[in-house]
């Protein structure tokens, strides 16, 4: 399942993160008073499916069905000549105005804070919504950018030289959050669910 | 606009909030050998380009179409790059379309046109360029009459350069953005049958659109009065017609029609446009002749009543101002996808 990673432990399986995800949505519609103004709004690649997992908890809650977008931040990174491969770039899907919403960012791994940096900037280039939440499956720390989440899966404290990496069972099969040392690189092998998450 | 998208997309309403689309979310396969970059350095022409590389300026061409689309029209992946746009030959679609780009992806920009410029004084090509590269810039667009100078120039500096029309040679950002208006039709052009009707001894874009088609596994056949068609086509498989209606008798599901240059009229290449026009000229009795659905495109400009009339240029198999729309897309995904491919030593995995 992580043949990427050595010495791998498992901090979160399918119902803890069905939980947090469950406590996620209540602390967004207590948060905002309701979910009103509120929009879900995913980074891709594995922010998308826990966008959607999350409003169809508040729906579920709150009676009230949320909107759901995609936000695809490729042209927005602050590495593309430094980086040695560029994640093939998908499309942002926003159908409504962000205009006066309380946009709510959710990722899988908040780390260094640059990929949220970049979503914020996207969501600018949209409009200008009343404030912007974000929303993490996990915080690993290491932050290089003075960004914090406002909803937080599991709070797990990480060597710098550690990966987490996050199964979702829209790509793996199976929910899992699991803490390891990347084995000897060797760039084939490594797992599809690596490449995609800029903070890794 | 949005005609040939909703063949395609299905309307998604804004409160689609639950599961159930999850397969679109999956990670589009990475080419483990390419990264995501393209193979390719520069873009020089069509011929030669894998399947893959095509692929990718595709896709990323949809990303961007849809960044055309929004309030603000501008991303900053190409902030703090400089773009220098050199056309030594006339345009104003293809200048305005690249320049365009080039501002929406945050670039600094520099135009050059040589009839205002020191070539007027007699400075080489090469002198040119060195000095354009001295004031520090990173990508060069480059139009010239001569078939092989965005090569020379990949050999005479660093930068990235983009074709943008050698002589008769390629166009490849045309050919790109005419492969994409069909692609974006149908997402597959495996046994689509495009027809080229025109100039083609002549064109850089029926090139272009030949070897890019013929990637994508297409059918191609190209038609035209005799002395303008290059029978040597016929070896890499595209089918060579002399006669419109035999052409079309086969089957099209795209035609594009080639502008028709009015300085050849009278050559011996071709008697007169009257005749041209009688014997290729695309109307409405032949646009029905076409296969249901089928999509009808012309590079621009347009010679009216001439090579297309005006009934099918504005009629609803028309594509040609969404090939405008495209050509901006394809060509920010274009200049976006070489500059990002370029590792900058040193500061690698970060």
């Amino acid at each position: 399942m992580k043949p990427g990673l050595t010495q791998a432990r498992v901090f979160m399986d399918s119902a803890a993160v069905r939980r947090a995800i469950e406590r996620i949505a209540h602390e967004i519609i207590e948060h905002n008073q309701g979910v009103e103004q509120v929009v879900v709004i995913g980074i891709r690649t594995r922010g998308a499916p826990l966008a959607e997992r999350i409003a169809e908890a508040i729906t579920r809650i709150e009676g009230q069905a949320v909107p759901v977008g995609y936000l695809d931040i490729s042209f927005y990174r602050d590495d593309i000549k430094a980086a040695m491969s560029q994640p093939v770039v998908q499309k942002t899907e926003i159908l409504f105005n962000v205009n006066g919403k309380a946009v709510v960012l959710v990722d899988d791994v908040l780390y260094t804070g640059r990929t949220i940096r970049a979503a914020m900037d996207a969501i600018m280039d949209l409009g200008r919504p009343r404030a912007i939440q974000l929303a993490v499956l996990v915080d690993r720390g290491h932050r290089e950018l003075p960004i914090r989440a406002d909803y937080v899966g599991k709070n797990l404290p990480t060597a710098e030289n550690e990966q987490v990496v996050v199964g979702l069972k829209e790509f793996d099969g199976t929910d899992s959050v699991t803490v390891g040392r990347p084995a000897p690189r060797r760039k084939e092998s490594l797992p599809a669910t690596l490449d995609f998450n800029l903070d890794q | 606009m949005t005609k040939t998208k909703t063949a395609d997309t299905p309307a998604e309403t804004p409160h689609q909030s639950v599961s159930g689309n999850a397969a679109q979310n999956r990670p589009a396969q990475t080419d483990s050998a390419t990264d995501g970059r393209l193979r390719i350095r520069h873009l020089l022409g069509l011929e030669g380009v894998c399947r893959e590389d095509i692929e990718r300026i595709l896709t990323t061409a949809e990303s961007f179409k849809e960044v055309l689309d929004r309030p603000i029209k501008k991303v900053p992946p190409l902030r703090g790059q400089t773009v220098v746009n050199l056309f030594y030959e006339p345009s104003t679609r293809t200048r305005i379309s690249f320049e365009l780009a080039e501002k929406r992806l945050s670039a600094d920009v520099v135009n050059f046109t040589a009839s205002t410029s020191s070539v007027t004084k007699g400075e080489s090509l090469r002198d040119t360029v060195k000095n354009i590269l001295a004031m520090r810039t990173d990508v060069i667009v480059i139009r010239h009459p001569s078939p092989g100078a965005p090569h020379f120039l990949t050999r005479a500096t660093d930068a990235i350069v983009l074709n943008a029309g050698d002589g008769s040679h390629e166009h490849p950002t045309q050919g790109l953005l005419d492969i994409y208006t069909i692609w974006e039709r149908w997402r597959d052009l495996r046994g689509k049958r495009v027809l080229i009707v025109g100039d083609v001894a002549h064109s850089r874009v029926a090139r272009s659109n030949i070897w890019g088609l013929l990637t994508m596994g297409a059918e191609v056949a190209i038609c035209g009065p005799a002395t303008l068609i290059p029978r040597s086509f016929s070896d890499y498989g595209v089918e060579v017609y002399t006669d419109i209606d035999k052409a079309l008798d086969r089957g099209v599901d795209a035609i594009n029609v080639l502008r028709i240059q009015r300085e050849r009229q009278g050559s011996a290449f071709l008697p007169s446009l009257r005749e041209y026009s009688r014997l290729f000229g695309i109307d409405s009795e032949r646009a029905r002749r076409l296969r249901p659905g089928a999509l009808v495109m012309h590079p621009g400009p347009m010679n009216r009543g001439v090579e297309i009339t005006s009934e099918v240029a504005d009629g609803a198999n028309s594509v040609i101002l969404d090939q405008v729309t495209n050509g901006l897309a394809v060509r920010m995904a274009a200049l976006y996808l070489l500059c990002g491919g370029q590792a900058t030593p040193g500061r690698e995995g970060e």
